[in-house]
């Protein structure tokens, strides 16, 4: 028997719904007004480097990085810098952002417009990382980390494999899969780019078994480029996850944190983040656009659109037909990891994923009654940690045993609420513990 | 624009439930229950009917006046449970009285008295047959024989295999030899409890319990693989005192223990080698009771005393941690 690889302890298989993989990607049009909020990315907010007043074309920087650990922002539109001011944002909380009136739809020039694929690339190591930098590219599979750093491990970590994350294990999501199907080659170029950057030969791109005609695309695509592997995944959430999926690939587990995937020997990437390398290196473009599932069981017209950044997610939804009116929960990304979103002007931001509407029926949470012990959340948790009791050790305020039995290891991959017969809420338990702990252990850290 | 809500991932939910979980448990004991009213008849019906009744009428009366929650919990299944797995636990012949009181004291001192569902550190069923068997020790170990189907309290007792094998372990060289043909004790038509009358019914019920997700592989087969592996030894000494492994297997409550009473959620282990300790223990002491304890059975017992170690073991087996090597 053919056994496929994926990650080894635990998982659970959600509801695919995957109801966009057959729908090519259509250009969502301009909006009016366009806000891009300065805290896109993990790490310190970008700092405006415009002013009120001034005019942008699309791709004009509007932020530099605040730091090492942060990264630039560009216009996707074309227009005048309205207000500097703040904007609810899928954090739920009110963050400052740069609002900018539509005019027009004029491209920076040095942007390579053309359809051409280009397929030499003769900078070095360094340059790439900068231009990439310079793009303003972080993770585009939601978690936002930016790309530069990931390029750059620490110096006592050797890379020996670059991993492209094309996974897509959230239910619903499509937009992954079209980008292989539709732009195959790019994406290839992408990879030998970033192969380039550190310095290696070796990459594996790991899909699910779910998308038999991606895998069997870039299979052909990379029959003859020794040192490109496509890796065929056995179905099973959360195997996006950066850890599951190193294992899944190369067998190697990470250790707890603050070990990093680059301790054995990894860097992972997301296959949309190949592209936006692909784009920002050979064709000079930044990051100032990303496909975009727009979906839901009720929804019209669900689809794969390719959106501007800091198009109103009401523009999305318009597009798809509106808002239906059995919609319970409005989700940016997917209903796995997804956040919830308070209201439709939300922007569209670089870790828009997908844009969820969820009926009320699937929305709503069960009542919670006793923990019954049924072991269920133990036996899905990815990372071989226990849930119920992470949540007890919550409850009762006792971070310290929270923290001996691993709760820092937790990927809030939702795996074990979503299995819960009591309907208890784990991972809020597990999330308000973390935080406590992770602060205790970075006031300890500084002593 | 529709009223949104709001929480934090995941959105998803599988659609599992306490309800799914305790009536796939009631659905798994169906062929149990339908071998018992093929064995004991009538009486079989009574006992079962009164145990579940009597269940939950005390839960609804518990959860409704002394603890006076707005909620009553009977039908999130447990008590259904509770009720069917006490009456595969008595002999058909039981006087009423004596069920309810085992009831009560299942329902009452077994689950409720620890917070309901969930908190009960004892296998409640269990709770109250082992009362019983200690308060009425006589009615508890008379069992009628097969095939009265219409006969109540009246019926017609006889011996068990189990207590037949206790004879050879007194020293009766001849008792093995009237122990009757495997296959009975297989399809259940041999004396004893209404619910372990048949292994055959009971292995439908895990095959389905297995199926179904409910339960996992672990604790049945490491009971049942402890109890195979120490009789055989024992057997392979002396035959004449210690009897054949299979009659072991099959006889007296070991699988419906093993398969729905060890495998309860609240009670046991939740990770795989803390599962397989547990169902070790239970094996391991019940074939210790059976041979050399002073009752010819000991699967309660021994699930009692596993029950009473599961929190060490929750404490000691953890599950295998991601990235984690033991130094």
């Amino acid at each position: 028997m053919n056994m496929k690889k994926t990650f080894t302890i635990g998982g659970v298989h959600p509801d695919e719904n995957k109801l966009t993989s057959e729908k090519p990607i259509v250009g969502l049009g301009l909006p009016k007004q366009a806000v891009y909020p300065l805290s896109q990315h993990i790490g310190a907010p970008s700092v405006p480097c415009v002013a009120k007043g001034d005019m942008v074309n699309v791709g004009t920087k509007i932020a530099d990085a605040g730091g090492f650990m942060s990264a630039v922002i560009h216009s996707g539109v074309s227009g005048k810098v309205s207000k500097i001011d703040t904007v609810l944002d899928a954090s739920g909380y009110r963050k400052p952002a740069i609002y900018i009136d539509v005019v027009d739809d004029v491209w920076e020039e040095s942007i390579d417009r053309s359809e051409t694929i280009v397929e030499e690339c003769n900078l070095s190591s360094e340059e790439i990382i900068n231009k990439i930098k310079e793009a303003g590219i972080v993770g585009l599979g939601g978690a936002c980390f930016p790309t530069h750093v990931k390029l750059m491990p620490p110096k006592d970590c050797k890379i020996d494999s670059l991993v492209i994350n094309a996974v897509e294990c959230e239910p619903y999501l499509t937009a992954d899969h079209r980008l292989m199907l539709e732009h195959p080659d790019e994406i290839i170029i992408g990879v030998k780019i970033l192969l380039k950057a550190l310095n290696i030969n070796n990459a594996y791109i790991g899909i699910e078994e779910n998308k038999p005609d991606a895998i069997a695309l870039l299979q052909s695509k990379v029959a003859n480029i020794p040192g490109i592997e496509v890796v065929s995944l056995k179905t099973k959430y959360p195997q996006g996850g950066e850890k599951q999926l190193i294992e899944a690939v190369t067998g190697r587990q990470v250790p707890p944190p603050p070990a990093l995937p680059a301790s054995v020997g990894v860097v992972v990437q997301n296959v949309g983040t190949v592209y936006a390398v692909y784009e920002a290196v050979q064709k000079n473009k930044p990051l100032f656009e990303r496909v975009v599932t727009v979906t839901g069981k009720s929804v019209q017209n669900p689809a794969n659109l390719k959106v501007r950044m800091g198009t109103p997610v009401s523009q999305v939804i318009d597009y798809a037909g509106g808002m239906p009116e059995d919609t319970g929960k409005l989700i940016s990304g997917g209903p796995m990891m997804g956040r919830p979103l308070l209201n439709a002007d939300v922007p569209v931001v670089k870790g828009t994923s997908g844009v969820l509407m969820l009926r009320e029926a699937d929305a709503i949470r069960k009542e919670e009654q006793h923990c019954i012990r049924c072991s269920k959340c133990v036996q899905a948790c990815p990372m071989g940690l226990e849930p119920y009791l992470l949540a007890t050790c919550g409850e009762k305020s006792d971070w310290e045993r929270a923290e001996q039995e691993w709760i820092m290891s937790c990927i809030e991959c939702g795996c074990c609420q979503s299995s819960c017969p009591s309907h208890r809420p784990l991972l809020d338990w597990v999330r308000l513990t973390k935080n406590k702990v992770g602060g205790i252990i970075r006031s300890r850290n500084t002593k | 624009m529709a009223k949104l809500f709001i929480s934090t991932s995941p959105h998803a939910h599988n659609g599992d439930s306490v309800e799914k979980n305790m009536y796939a448990v009631v659905i798994a004991l169906i062929p149990a229950f339908i071998a018992s009213i093929v064995a004991f008849g009538l009486g079989s019906l009574i006992v079962t009917a009164t145990s579940v009744i009597s269940c939950l009428f005390f839960e609804w009366a518990i959860t409704k006046y002394l603890l006076k929650q707005e909620k009553t919990t009977i039908w999130d299944g447990s008590a259904i449970v509770t009720g069917l797995l006490l009456a595969f636990n008595l002999p058909s012949n039981l006087p009423l009285y004596i069920i309810i009181v085992g009831a009560l004291v299942a329902i009452g001192i077994g689950k409720m008295a620890f917070g309901g569902l969930g908190n009960n550190p004892f296998n409640p069923a269990l709770v109250g047959r082992v009362f019983l068997l200690i308060s009425c020790p006589a009615k508890m170990t008379s069992w009628p024989e097969t095939h009265q189907l219409l006969s109540y309290a009246d019926a017609v007792t006889t011996a068990t295999p189990l207590s037949i094998m206790k004879d050879a372990l007194y020293g009766n060289t001849a008792a093995l030899n009237q122990l009757p043909e495997l296959w009975k004790l297989f399809v259940g038509n041999t004396a004893g409890c209404l619910g372990e009358v048949s292994a055959l019914a009971l292995l439908l019920g895990l095959a389905y319990l297995l199926a179904r997700r409910v339960i996992t592989w672990h604790i049945p087969v490491s009971i049942l693989g402890t109890v195979l592996v120490f009789t055989a030894i024992m057997w392979m000494v002396n035959p004449v005192m210690y009897a054949n492994p299979l009659y072991h297997i099959f006889s007296g409550g070991l699988m419906l223990g093993a398969i729905f009473m060890a495998t309860d959620y609240v009670t046991s282990p939740m990770t795989p080698k803390g599962m397989i300790i547990y169902g070790v223990g239970i094996g391991f002491l019940t074939v210790l009771i059976r041979y050399f304890g002073s009752y010819p059975e000991g699967m309660s017992f021994a699930i009692l005393i596993m029950n009473a170690v599961n929190p060490l073991i929750c404490n000691w087996c953890k599950p295998k941690r991601f990235g984690v090597v033991k130094k």
